[in-house]
C-alpha cells in the first residue's frame, strides 16, 4: 500500500455468468441447478427460485462438510424456526416435519452461490453437532438459536445464553412463550397464534 | 503485536521428492514433518491463537468458575462497559490482560435485546418496516429494504422501476450518512475530537433530504413492500445536487485532516489486523472482510436492484488493519456520491410503488370517490395483506456488511418468523481475534473500526 | 450545596438565586446513549443544534462528575440493573430526562425484553417524546429542566416525597425478585 493517500480501489470486475438485469424481486439468480443441489443425495426444493437442501438430524455434518469442501466457504446465516403453529407445511416427498426447523445459509464467494440447508428436529431431541469447528463465524448464531428456541448444539464451546440475562427461563421466540405485553388502555392485546 | 511463544523448533527443510519447502518440527519423539502453514484449517489457527475467552458472564465472577490455565506471569481479568466512553453503544467487553496486552476477549452482548423478531410476529407486513428499522438504526433504510425485498419475493411481485431506483437513491444516499457517522465517532473514540463535530456536518445536510423526502431524519420507515411510501419531492435533484457538490470538497479536507496524520496513523496502523481466512471463517462481511483484502461486495457479486446497470468500484485494503477500514469507509463514500450521480442522471419517470390494490393503499383523494378504494385501504391497514405460504432469505450490502432478512410466511398477513441477519452481530465475532496481542488502549481503536450498531447485534 | 431548609432573609435568597441559575447552566450530561436516541443526542451536540449554549456539551464519561442523566434508547431486561447502578452513582443534585418513547413507557415495545418505561426503575424529571425525537425536542426538554431547576421546584418536591423510585431488582444471585426501596439522600 502507498505511504500517501488511501488505499487503491479495486475495478469492478464483469460480472460471472450473464449481465442479465435482475428484477427487485428476483434473488434466485445466484444459485446452483438442480442437477448440482441433486447431488448430494438429499430431497432439494426450491423456494422463490432457491435451493433448499433438506438433511435429517443424522446427515447433516456430512452434508455441511461437503457443501464445505465444494467451495461454499462463507456462512451467512445459522437460524431455527418454530413451527408449532404451523405444523402443514409444504415439505419436499421423503421428508417429515418437526417442531424446529435449523436453517443454516451458506454462500460461496468463489462460485457466487448461495445455498440453503434445513434440518428437522424433534422437540425431544433438539440437539445437533456444533458448526464451529467447521466455520467459526456460526459461534455467536448457534448460541442465539439456543438461548431464542432452546437448540443445543453438542462440541460447542460455550453454550449459553447471550441476548438475554445468563439466568432468564424459557426460549423467548418458541411459539408457546407468550410475548409478554403489558396490558395498556383502549387497545386491545393481539390474540394468540 | 506479540509472537505466540514458540513450543516447537520449525526448521525449513529442503526435500529431495519436491521443490517445496517442507516445515520439519523436532519433538521427544524424533523428527515431525508438518503441514504448510497455509493448509491449516481456520478453526485450527483460531484455536491455537486461544483468542477467546470462554467465561460465565453473569454478575459475580468466582474464581473457581474460571477454568483457564493460571500461568505464572499472572493475568488480570476487567471488564470495560456496558456503559463507556467509546461511542458505540453498550457492548460490554471481557478482557484478560497480562500487563497492557490483551490476550483473551470475550464480548458480551444483550443490553438493547428488543426482542423485535417476536414483535415482528405480531405486525403485519405494513407494520413490519416500522419494527425492522430499528434495527441497524445508522441504516434504517437499509433494514427497510431488506424487508421490503424479502417480502416482494415472497409475493413474487415487480416492483416499478421509478420505486428501485427511488429506493437505490436513498440507500446510497443512507450509506453516505452512516459513513459520514462512523468518521465522526471514530475520530471522537482516537481523540480527534474535531472530527466529531464535522463529520455532523455534511450528515445534517443528508438528514435534511431525508426529512424531506420521508418525513423523519431517522427510522423513516419509507420503502415497504410494493414500492416507496411517496414520490420524490419536487426540486430534489438541486438538493442531491447541492451534496454532491459539497460533499467531496469536505472528504478532501478529512483526508487532509486524518489520513496523513502521523499521530492518526500510528494508532490506527497495524492495529486490529485480520486475516482473510479468519475473516472469511467468521462470517465477517463489508468492509472487514474488504479489508483483509477480499474483494466482495454484494452489489457487485450478487447484484440486487439495479446495481448491474451502474458503474462504481469496490474498494480493497491490504493490510486488514483498523486503517485499512477507515480507507475503505472514506473511499465507500466517494464511490456512493459516484453511484447517485449516476442515479440522478437515469431516474426514470413512472410509478413509485406498485399499483397492485391488495399490496399498496389506494391514494388518500380516491377513498372519498370509490367504495372499492375505501375497503382496501381498511382491509390493508387493519388486516393487512396475506402473503403466499414460503420462505425465503435476501441479503443486502449495507454500510456494516451483509444484512439479510429470512421470511417465513404461513399465508397469513402477518409473518411466521422473522429473522433478520445482521452484520455487527457476525462481525463482532472477529473483535477477540483482531484484540489479541495489542494493548489495552488500542481496544476502543479496534471497537471503532468494527463499527458495531448495538440495535442490529442485539435485535 | 442547599439552602431550602435556611429561613431565608435578605442575605440568603439571592445567593440561593445564584446556586439556582449556576446549577442549571452548567448541567453537565452523564453519556447513557442506548440506541437510536442516542444517534439524535449526539447530533444535538453537534454543531448544527449545539447545546454547547446551554453549557452541556461535555458528556461526562464518569457518573460520578455528571449532573444529568438523559436516557437515551430502549432499555432492555439486562440493562436496567446498570441503570439503575449508573443512576446510583452519581452525586445529588442529579436528574433525569427520559429521551423518546422507549425510554418513557416502552414505546413500541411492549414484550418481555423491554422494561415499560425508565421510570420504572430511576425517578425521570423530564420526558422527550418521540421516536426519536428530534434535537429540537430534546433542546425543548433541556430547556424545560432548566427552568424547572431555576425555580426550585424539583429539589422541594423531592424533599416532600421524601423517597426515591420503588424498585425490583433482580437478586445478583438469579434467585429471584428483591423488593428494595431506595431512600433519597437529602442534600447537606
Amino acid at each position: 500500500m502507498s505511504t500517501a493517500g488511501p488505499t487503491d480501489s479495486v475495478a469492478s470486475a464483469p460480472l460471472a455468468g450473464g449481465g442479465e438485469t435482475l428484477p427487485t424481486a428476483a434473488p434466485a439468480a445466484h444459485a446452483m441447478t438442480a442437477a448440482e443441489a441433486a447431488g448430494y443425495g438429499v430431497p432439494v426444493s426450491f423456494s422463490r427460485g432457491q435451493p433448499v437442501l433438506h438433511v435429517d438430524q443424522a446427515g447433516y455434518e456430512a452434508v455441511i462438510a461437503r457443501l464445505r469442501d465444494d467451495g461454499f466457504n462463507g456462512v451467512v446465516d445459522l437460524t431455527a424456526v418454530d413451527y408449532l403453529a404451523h405444523p402443514g407445511r409444504e415439505l419436499p416427498d421423503g421428508v417429515r416435519g418437526e417442531r424446529f426447523e435449523l436453517v443454516v445459509n451458506l454462500v460461496s464467494y468463489v462460485r457466487r452461490q448461495r445455498v440453503r440447508v434445513r434440518v428437522q428436529l424433534p422437540e425431544h431431541d433438539a440437539v445437533l453437532p456444533s458448526l464451529f469447528y467447521v466455520y467459526p463465524g456460526t459461534e455467536a448464531m448457534e448460541r442465539e438459536a439456543y438461548d431464542m428456541m432452546g437448540i443445543v448444539f453438542t462440541g460447542h464451546p460455550d453454550l449459553s445464553r447471550i441476548l438475554m440475562p445468563e439466568d432468564w427461563e424459557g426460549h423467548p421466540l418458541r411459539k408457546d412463550y407468550a410475548v409478554g405485553r403489558v396490558p395498556v388502555q383502549f387497545k386491545q392485546s393481539p390474540g394468540t397464534r | 503485536m506479540s509472537e505466540d511463544p514458540p513450543h516447537n523448533t520449525w526448521t525449513p527443510v529442503h526435500t529431495a521428492e519436491t521443490d517445496a519447502e517442507t516445515l520439519v518440527a523436532e519433538t521427544s519423539e524424533g523428527t515431525q514433518e508438518l503441514q504448510p502453514r497455509t493448509l491449516t484449517e481456520s478453526a485450527e489457527l483460531l484455536r491455537e491463537r486461544g483468542a477467546v475467552l470462554r467465561l460465565p458472564d453473569g454478575g459475580v465472577l468466582d474464581s473457581a468458575d474460571i477454568d483457564v490455565e493460571i500461568t505464572d506471569d499472572e493475568t488480570m481479568i476487567i471488564n470495560m462497559g456496558p456503559q463507556h466512553p467509546s461511542t458505540h453503544g453498550v457492548l460490554r467487553i471481557m478482557m484478560e490482560l497480562d500487563g497492557e496486552t490483551v490476550l483473551r476477549s470475550k464480548p458480551i452482548i444483550g443490553y438493547l435485546h428488543t426482542g423485535m423478531e417476536k414483535t415482528g410476529e405480531e405486525l403485519t407486513y405494513v407494520q413490519g418496516g416500522t419494527n425492522v428499522t430499528r434495527m441497524d438504526y445508522l441504516a434504517p433504510l437499509f433494514n427497510e429494504l431488506v424487508f421490503a425485498l424479502a417480502t416482494e419475493a415472497l409475493l413474487e411481485l415487480e416492483v416499478p422501476e421509478r420505486a428501485t431506483w427511488i429506493r437505490m437513491l436513498l440507500t446510497e444516499l443512507n450509506r453516505v450518512s452512516s459513513h459520514l457517522l462512523w468518521m465522526a465517532t471514530n475520530g471522537m473514540d482516537l481523540g480527534a475530537v474535531s472530527m466529531m463535530i464535522y463529520g455532523f456536518r455534511e450528515r445534517e445536510m443528508v438528514l435534511d433530504f431525508f426529512e424531506k423526502t420521508t418525513g423523519l431524519r431517522m427510522n423513516h420507515n419509507f420503502i415497504r413492500p410494493g414500492g416507496v411510501a411517496a414520490d420524490l419531492p419536487d426540486g430534489w435533484q438541486e438538493d442531491v445536487n447541492e451534496i454532491l457538490h459539497v460533499i467531496p470538497g469536505r472528504l478532501a479536507e478529512y483526508d487532509d485532516l486524518l489520513t496523513g496524520q502521523p499521530i492518526f496513523r500510528e494508532r490506527t496502523q497495524g492495529v486490529g489486523v485480520l486475516t482473510a481466512e479468519e475473516a472469511v471463517a467468521l462470517g465477517a462481511t463489508g468492509p472487514i472482510l474488504r479489508s483483509t483484502g477480499v474483494a466482495w461486495d454484494l452489489r457487485r457479486d450478487m447484484p440486487y436492484m439495479f446495481y448491474d446497470q451502474l458503474e462504481f468500484d469496490v474498494v480493497v485494503g491490504s493490510y486488514g488493519d483498523a486503517f485499512d477500514r477507515y480507507a475503505i469507509r472514506l473511499n465507500e463514500i466517494r464511490e456512493s456520491l459516484r453511484i447517485i450521480t449516476q442515479i440522478v442522471e437515469r431516474m426514470p419517470e413512472g410509478d413509485y410503488r406498485i399499483q397492485d390494490k391488495k399490496v399498496t393503499p389506494p391514494p388518500r383523494r380516491r377513498i372519498d370517490e370509490s367504495m372499492e378504494a375505501l375497503i382496501h385501504h381498511f382491509k390493508i391497514f387493519t388486516e393487512g395483506f396475506k402473503v403466499p405460504e414460503g420462505e425465503v432469505y435476501v441479503g443486502v450490502e449495507t454500510p456494516r456488511g451483509e444484512i439479510g432478512c429470512y421470511l417465513v410466511s404461513d399465508g397469513s398477513p402477518k409473518p411466521y418468523r422473522l429473522h433478520i441477519r445482521d452484520a455487527s452481530f457476525v462481525n463482532l465475532q472477529s473483535l477477540p481475534i483482531m484484540m489479541r496481542g495489542g494493548l489495552v488502549a488500542d481496544a476502543v481503536a479496534v471497537i471503532s473500526s468494527v463499527d458495531p450498531v448495538m440495535g442490529g447485534v442485539d435485535r | 450545596m442547599g439552602f431550602e431548609d435556611l429561613n431565608h432573609n435578605f442575605i440568603t435568597a439571592p445567593l440561593e438565586e445564584l446556586v439556582k441559575w449556576s446549577r442549571k447552566n452548567s448541567v453537565w450530561p452523564a453519556t447513557f446513549g442506548l440506541a437510536c436516541c442516542a444517534i439524535e443526542m449526539m447530533a444535538t451536540g453537534a454543531a448544527h443544534f449545539d447545546i454547547s449554549r446551554f453549557g452541556m456539551e461535555v458528556f461526562r464519561a464518569s457518573p460520578r462528575q455528571a449532573d444529568l442523566m438523559v436516557v437515551a434508547g430502549r432499555v432492555s431486561q439486562k440493562m436496567a440493573p446498570v441503570l439503575r447502578q449508573v443512576y446510583d452513582q452519581m452525586m445529588e443534585p442529579k436528574w433525569v430526562i427520559s429521551m423518546g418513547v422507549c425510554a418513557s413507557s416502552g414505546g413500541m415495545f411492549n414484550n418481555y425484553a423491554i422494561v415499560q418505561g425508565v421510570d420504572q426503575v430511576v425517578p425521570v424529571d423530564v420526558y422527550a417524546p418521540g421516536c426519536p425525537p428530534g434535537p429540537e425536542t430534546l433542546l425543548h426538554a433541556i430547556l424545560t429542566l432548566h427552568s424547572k431547576i431555576s425555580t426550585g421546584e424539583m429539589h422541594s418536591r423531592r424533599l416532600d416525597s421524601g423517597g426515591g423510585a420503588r424498585l425490583m431488582l433482580p437478586h445478583p444471585g438469579g434467585a429471584g425478585y428483591e423488593d428494595v426501596h431506595v431512600e433519597m439522600r437529602t442534600p447537606h
